[in-house]
């Protein structure tokens, strides 16, 4: 049976890790190639990693770092922040990533959803998302690390993303982004019910209790920063909790 | 016996990681993009990430197709596909219209079937059920049934000979994870990202290669 995936997320600004609140207040958390090997002897099932300098001050991704990672752990990698070209996707990937995360750039430019996972292979073309709720039952797209409003709507750009080849979408709850009440269960809901890949949730995780919440209301994987940077969860004792509620998750001795 | 293992770049994506796992493993190791240095190597690993059509016509422009298939009947060298490296291996691929492989291994690489939530691609990390034969305790030396691997694919393989197989995975329907046949291995799994017990796989398969180049007088 497939597990659901843990996957811790390191934001990276200027070569350090930092993590905020409703992506604001950006604190100094750490080293990422440390961060990434502890976690990923600690039991992650993947390994995220956004450069969210990158979009806009229009900074080169910091692919030595990316580089470091890969040599250190051997679980799927993704990689993000900035993507504009296919050269961009091509030197992450030859970097050791296993997967490119696209923002920004796809909302502006959509056919390079299409380009990149003809050329590369959908499995490795992510989709990132964030999205703040207009009402109750509506949310919209944001772009550039939630600075700008495209008035798109989710579940339109989420089907659209997947007609034109993304093989998982990374679905984050502005509004819940570091307030650690819970992921977004309508969103993650709404959004699942009408799209057939893989979702990863983001955005929201206070307790183990959320993640159990997140895969009833139909989230494959979920993202954690904060929690972990911070130690206030551990992986282990999310799967832990999981594995007594009968969610399928994976142990490592 | 010192050996050298070949990874062959052909363009579809990312051979980095199978590269750094490797190394991981303490195994010389380089990346070839040309099929006349392969018969230097004492073994292939053909990765790969990406679509089927795209990736065959290129190994049949760079005439790797052919070095490859001299290369398999060479008994003393060692070949291993990891996802979409392991399902070029198949006779044919009806992925995006029907097209011919390297035909190593007799069988056809289909569709997982939607149905219900099931989400395609199948990714993530599932256990294996690892049969009970000679052939696969090469490849699962030290590993126990049921172990997860990280899976990444909308495609599985459905080889003719059933004695080929080595494991089975389930996702909506079971299908063959891996196979062990003479001197090729296949992996639909990704062991250079499945973690420790990953690289066992790879460990597993180094050790293979040097009794094979021993045996062979070299």
């Amino acid at each position: 049976m497939l597990r659901i995936r843990i996957i811790p997320c390191l934001d990276v600004l200027d070569g350090r890790i930092v993590k905020g609140v409703n992506f604001v207040n950006l604190k100094n958390t750490g080293d990422p190639v440390l961060l990434a090997t502890r976690y990923a002897s600690l039991g992650a099932d993947e390994i995220v990693f956004l450069d969210i300098s990158a979009t806009h001050k229009n900074y080169n991704l910091e692919i030595d770092i990316v580089k470091k990672i890969a040599k250190m752990i051997f679980i799927p990698f993704t990689v993000g922040g900035g993507i504009k070209t296919l050269e961009n996707i091509r030197n992450i990937l030859n970097a050791g990533a296993d997967k490119i995360a696209i923002n920004s750039f796809a909302v502006k430019n959509p056919e390079i959803i299409r380009i990149a996972s003809n050329k590369f292979g959908r499995q490795c073309i992510v989709v990132a998302i964030d999205v703040k709720m207009s009402s109750k039952t509506n949310w919209n797209v944001f772009i550039h690390g939630g600075r700008i409003d495209t008035g798109l709507d989710v579940v339109y750009w989420a089907q659209e993303v997947v007609r034109l080849g993304a093989g998982e979408i990374l679905l984050t709850s502005m509004d819940r982004d570091g307030t650690k009440r819970g992921y977004d269960l309508n969103l993650l809901r709404t959004v699942s019910n009408f799209i057939t890949i893989p979702i990863i949730a983001s955005g929201g995780a206070g307790k183990v209790e959320d993640f159990a919440r997140a895969y009833e209301n139909g989230a494959s994987a979920m993202l954690v920063a904060s929690l972990f940077h911070y130690k206030e969860l551990t992986i282990y004792n999310i799967k832990k909790y999981l594995k007594s509620q009968n969610i399928p998750v994976r142990m490592i001795n | 016996m010192k050996i050298k293992i070949a990874v062959i770049d052909y363009g579809m994506g990312n051979i980095k990681s199978v590269v750094n796992a490797l190394h991981c493993c303490k195994v010389e190791t380089e990346v070839i993009k040309s099929p006349l240095e392969i018969k230097n190597f004492d073994a292939i690993i053909l990765p790969g990430v990406g679509a089927f059509s795209p990736a065959i016509k290129f190994l049949k422009l760079k005439r790797f197709d052919v070095a490859i298939r001299d290369y398999a009947n060479c008994s003393d060298k060692m070949i291993y596909g990891i996802c979409l490296g392991f399902q070029l291996f198949f006779t044919k691929s009806y992925e995006n219209g029907e097209h011919y492989g390297l035909n190593l291994i007799s069988g056809e690489v289909k569709k997982i079937e939607t149905y219900k939530n099931l989400k395609i691609p199948h990714i993530g990390w599932n256990n294996i059920n690892i049969l009970d034969t000679q052939n696969s305790k090469k490849m699962f030396d030290t590993i126990n049934t049921n172990e997860l691997f990280y899976f990444v694919h909308s495609y599985y393989v459905q080889p003719k000979n059933l004695q080929q197989i080595s494991s089975i995975c389930n996702y909506g329907t079971n299908f063959c994870s891996s196979i062990v046949y003479k001197n090729i291995w296949g992996t639909q799994f990704h062991p250079e990202k499945s973690g420790a017990k990953g690289l066992k796989i790879l460990v597993n398969f180094v050790k293979e290669v040097k009794l094979n180049a021993c045996n062979s007088g070299n």
